[in-house]
């Protein structure tokens, strides 16, 4: 039986985590669909490296401002108290430390916090964007991803064997499976889905899971 | 003093063969549409200028624009840190060839080298790309214990930047997100020229206003309604054609 979170549950299990007030960089992908599940009372302030900090929802078709976009080209609206600035200052809130947690998205994440999401190797065009900045300085890199890849290899891993976008930059992975905070060099595993056991989940990752006390079930609603 | 100039083809008329040229935008918020269609229409007219280098933060979208630039053979290298977009076939074509050179920068990196250039500070650390294939051959210094990484600055010739309002001083606003590289271009280069959708008096624009102080300008064209890259692109146009094949 193969049971695991969708990409849209596990955003929503990353948003229980941000706190009401926070600055957030989300990841292009995947990671935008956090904005959606923010519980009740909490109102995050979202960052787009290319220049806007409190950026809401797209707008309606036809009603785009094509200056007024994400980090993903796409049309975005502003919310009440947004702000424009130009990519120094938007780097600088990245690097300096501002950011109070960054989402992104993993091809493999080791088990030290190297991250490598931004190339699969040396064929195509190379793109870095913004990801190399991201993982430093937002006071959490937390990363969304599949616990396995499509061809069922593990993406957490003893050792990136991707080029890295950062070294010890990861702080916690929220998988389809399980999430997992990274310490002194370790997976942590917090929670896991109640119906897989620790084994099968140390089956379906590349180095070992520790535990620090009981894990909790990783309980998602359906979405 | 008037740093007004009467038309893009003017504008840009003393970009020669070689120069390294910073366009600002990313993707197409910015992105000064009509400042390069002038260079391109001088390219076709002349020969002119030709080997470029370009400083923008993406390579292209569709047929327009700065990917309209590259598809008409003007630009032999390009900086920037993320050349791929919804259609980034012009581009991608010519590097897999082998026919234009990359060299690849961090989003932020760029965003703060240019600065750098700008700001009189020819090179400085920063913890981005540490430990990756980027940082490959640069020096690191360890600072409060972390590893960092030395970046140098950029600088160009000339920018090609797109802002909303401007004085005739070179004092400019921005619409939006499309400020991006603007102030940080306008500073780098040695000849800016910016294209602004609205050309007032000195006086006009409120000092507490101002997001790049004339100081950085050296040249000032107005082009009323510019057009959009993305509003270009989604009508499949092309240039210098310009014509809609939907």
């Amino acid at each position: 039986m193969r049971l695991k979170l969708s990409s849209t549950q596990i955003a929503w299990r990353a948003a229980q985590d941000i706190a009401d007030g926070a600055y957030v960089n989300l990841g292009i992908g995947i990671p935008e669909l956090v904005a959606r599940f923010q519980p009740p009372g909490r109102q995050a302030i979202f960052h787009t490296e290319n220049g806007i900090l409190n950026f809401g929802e797209a707008p309606a078709a036809g009603a785009e401002d094509w200056d007024l976009i994400n980090a993903g080209k796409k049309a975005v609206t502003l919310r009440p108290g947004a702000a424009f600035f130009h990519h120094a200052d938007s780097f600088a809130m990245v690097r300096g430390g501002h950011l109070d947690v960054a989402i992104l998205g993993a091809y493999q994440v080791a088990e030290n916090g190297d991250l490598a999401n931004w190339s699969t190797g040396p064929k195509g065009v190379p793109a870095v964007g913004g990801a190399m900045d991201l993982v430093h300085g937002a006071k959490r890199v937390a990363v969304i991803t599949e616990h396995v890849t499509r061809e069922g290899a593990p993406k957490l891993v003893e050792r990136c064997t991707l080029p890295l976008t950062g070294v010890e930059c990861v702080t916690r992975v929220y998988t389809s499976l399980a999430v997992i905070d990274i310490e002194g060099g370790h997976f942590m595993l917090r929670e896991k889905l109640a119906g897989l056991s620790f084994d099968d989940l140390q089956a379906q990752t590349g180095a070992r899971l520790h535990l620090a006390g009981p894990v909790a079930d990783l309980t998602v609603p359906e979405l | 003093m008037d740093k007004t100039i009467g038309s893009p083809a003017r504008a840009v008329a003393g970009i020669g063969d070689g120069a390294s040229v910073m366009i600002g935008g990313f993707g197409g918020a910015g992105s000064p549409i009509e400042l390069i269609h002038a260079l391109i229409d001088r390219y076709l007219a002349t020969g002119h200028p030709t080997g470029l280098t370009v400083i923008n933060n993406n390579a292209g979208n569709g047929h327009v624009g700065l990917a309209a630039l590259i598809e008409a053979g003007m630009v032999r290298k390009l900086i920037c840190s993320f050349p791929r977009s919804a259609d980034p076939v012009v581009f991608t074509e010519l590097y897999l060839a082998g026919k234009i050179e990359l060299e690849l920068v961090a989003q932020g990196t760029l965003a703060e080298r240019i600065r750098a250039g700008g700001a009189g500070i020819p090179a400085f650390y920063t913890p981005t790309a540490y430990g990756t294939e980027l940082a490959k051959g640069k020096q690191i210094a360890e600072f409060d214990g972390r590893p960092y990484v030395q970046e140098r600055w950029l600088k160009a010739d000339f920018a090609l930047v797109k802002a909303h309002r401007g004085d005739t001083l070179g004092n400019l606003t921005y619409h939006a997100a499309a400020r991006n590289f603007g102030p940080l271009m306008c500073m780098a280069a040695a000849t800016t020229i910016v294209q602004v959708s609205e050309l007032v008096a000195p006086g006009a624009i409120d000092p507490e206003a101002v997001i790049t102080p004339g100081i950085f300008v050296q040249g000032v064209v107005e082009v009323p309604e510019p057009a959009q890259e993305e509003v270009l692109n989604r009508s499949q146009a092309r240039y210098p054609e310009m014509t809609s094949c939907a």
